[in-house]
């Protein structure tokens, strides 16, 4: 008994899982990646996606730089001898069923929508890597996160603007962070929730701020769109440097909350 | 007579479609103010669509329209085959290749015209080869399948290219080059496009004669002074560069320069030089239409201008094909 507990504040100490839980734990999307990582023990977290080293798509991409990347395949991530793995809802069916089939445990995240759903999902990913303890710790930081910077009063109307013409309203966690940041979000004025905006539609709703992603390295078409000149002309248009703090539930979103706050108080 | 007629007719018709263009869009903008807009009056959101978003859009859609209807015209003309057609043989795909290669390798950004002299080096390639395996005698057999085997390279090339990109929207776009598209194009599309575009143009003009001359046989052209190797050289040189601009900014229209000719030779009496400039003026009006069609029938689709030529063009293909069997039979 009193060795059992030795051993358990050894564990917590040394950052080694409890009993029972998971040793080799394999993730299969970016999102997961970073969750895991944030409250995985040491060693524990064997593999992640190869988009978790792509600072682009991850915002803990240098952290991560040490965990080898795997492809996605079955036949890959069968070869690693997971105890867990953890998908996306969009992680491709046929590779989640074949691991299933093959007697793996497969835990999907579907993607958040909600600051609420970021600590539900906080606590759940603790809970399969038998990692509560960091779990909590990991929720009452985010959750102080968030009361220490409360929303902007009177914060500009902005409109998103991806590649493509599309954009973010409703239920969406773009337009969560935008509530949490004080700014309002024309698309989910306008109802939608993932669309697409004609440039004409996105000029006549006469935004006071535009935010569209940093662009890529190679230039398309898609991606030229949120330059168009009659967007500049409209309002000012900046840029989301830190476009992956943006898209998975982690402390990373506090950053994306900030930076949105900085953006607008800059455009005024 | 007759053909000055349809020429002023088709001048009006593009009038009138550039007009309908302006008007037709995805927000419900009254005439007047619309027009007044225009002239930078009256709501400055209104001005912003009217001169940045529609203005562009209508005027690149007369001058790809202008580009691919003269350049059919002056290659069915000098190949003597109602086939030839930059979309159908190739040299509109190509390129859109060249186009692709510009902008992912960064040489687009190298100096300003990099894009559409990339992109009509490319056409100039198709255009050599095809001059080069369809012969002087312009058979048709060969010019369809050499066509095929250029346009499916230059397809396959371009999905190689674009999917070798780690811009992840890359693959998306294989849709707007395979298949084109004037939409969301600015002023800065539109001054790139449009003087290497009218510079090819006047080159196709300067055929006229002796096209009309070649309807009697290359040996009679000869005889009545025509350079047949300038001749050719005329048209690939003017056919790259209008259709390699038009490309390089809209995407890889099809069916254009094979309709428009198609439709207005009787008008012309069948004489090839006259129907270079009202291929022109039918190429403009065909796009300009097709666009409206790509507004009004699917306004939140963004459905491509190719998709609506194919559906116009594929079906008359197919009919120009029967005839030409019947006649060989």
């Amino acid at each position: 008994m009193r060795f059992g507990a030795a051993l358990a504040i050894a564990g917590a100490v040394l950052g080694v899982p409890a009993w029972g839980a998971p040793a080799r734990v394999v993730s299969l999307n970016v999102c997961t990646d970073q969750l895991a990582h944030l409250l995985a023990a040491p060693g524990q977290l064997i593999s992640v996606s190869a988009l978790a080293h792509d600072p682009r798509s991850s915002a803990y991409a240098d952290a991560l730089a040490d965990i080898p990347a795997n492809g996605g395949g079955a036949e890959e991530v069968v070869l690693l001898e997971p105890d867990l793995i953890l998908a996306g809802t969009f992680t491709t069916r046929a590779t989640v069923e074949m691991l299933e089939g093959l007697g793996h445990e497969v835990a999907l995240f579907p993607p958040v929508t909600s600051l609420s759903q970021v600590t539900e999902h906080m606590a759940r990913m603790g809970a399969l890597l038998g990692r509560e303890d960091a779990a909590r710790n990991l929720i009452a930081a985010f959750e102080a996160g968030l009361d220490r910077t409360p929303p902007l009063p009177d914060g500009p109307r902005t409109l998103l603007y991806y590649p493509m013409g599309s954009t973010a309203g409703r239920g969406t966690l773009a337009d969560a962070l935008m509530e949490a940041a004080g700014l309002t979000n024309i698309a989910a004025e306008m109802g939608l929730s993932y669309g697409t905006l004609q440039l004409e539609q996105a000029v006549l709703a006469a935004p006071d701020l535009i935010l569209t992603p940093a662009p890529y390295a190679r230039p398309t078409r898609a991606t030229d769109l949120p330059g168009h000149p009659a967007l500049r002309a409209v309002a000012p248009l900046r840029r989301i440097e830190a476009g992956a703090a943006w898209s998975c539930e982690t402390p990373a979103l506090l950053q994306a909350i900030a930076d949105l706050r900085a953006l607008a108080e800059d455009a005024r | 007579m007759m053909r000055a007629v349809t020429l002023a007719a088709l001048s009006a018709l593009v009038v009138l479609m550039i007009g309908a263009s302006l008007l037709v869009g995805y927000a419900p903008l009254r005439p007047g103010p619309a027009l007044a807009a225009l002239f930078g009056q009256g709501d400055p959101l209104t001005v912003i669509v009217m001169q940045d978003i529609r203005l562009p859009r209508a005027c690149l859609a007369a001058v790809v329209g202008a580009a691919l209807g003269m350049s059919g015209a002056a290659m069915q003309g000098l190949l003597r085959n109602p086939l030839a057609e930059p979309g159908l043989i190739g040299v509109s795909g190509s390129a859109a290749l060249g186009a692709v290669i510009a902008l992912q390798t960064g040489l687009a950004g190298a100096f300003a015209l990099a894009l559409p002299l990339t992109a009509l080096v490319f056409a100039a390639g198709a255009v050599a080869l095809l001059l080069l395996l369809a012969g002087s005698r312009g058979g048709s057999l060969t010019l369809i399948l050499a066509g095929i085997a250029v346009s499916a390279l230059a397809g396959a090339l371009t999905s190689l290219v674009l999917n070798l990109s780690p811009n992840p929207y890359a693959a998306a776009e294989v849709v707007f080059w395979l298949l084109g598209s004037v939409a969301d194009r600015s002023m800065e599309h539109v001054s790139l496009a449009a003087p290497l575009i009218l510079a090819g143009l006047a080159v196709l003009a300067l055929t006229a004669r002796g096209l009309d001359a070649l309807t009697l046989g290359e040996d009679a052209a000869e005889a009545l002074g025509v350079s047949m190797a300038r001749l050719r050289l005329q048209v690939l040189v003017g056919t790259a560069a209008a259709v390699g601009a038009a490309t390089a900014v809209a995407g890889a229209i099809g069916f254009v320069g094979l309709v428009v000719p198609h439709l207005l030779r009787p008008l012309m009496r069948a004489r090839p030089g006259a129907l270079l400039a009202a291929s022109a003026l039918g190429g403009a009006a065909m796009v300009l239409a097709a666009d409206l069609a790509v507004r009004l029938i699917l306004p939140d689709r963004d459905l491509k201008l190719g998709v609506v030529m194919a559906l116009i063009g594929a079906p008359l293909f197919l009919h120009l094909i029967f005839r030409t069997r019947k006649e060989l039979a």
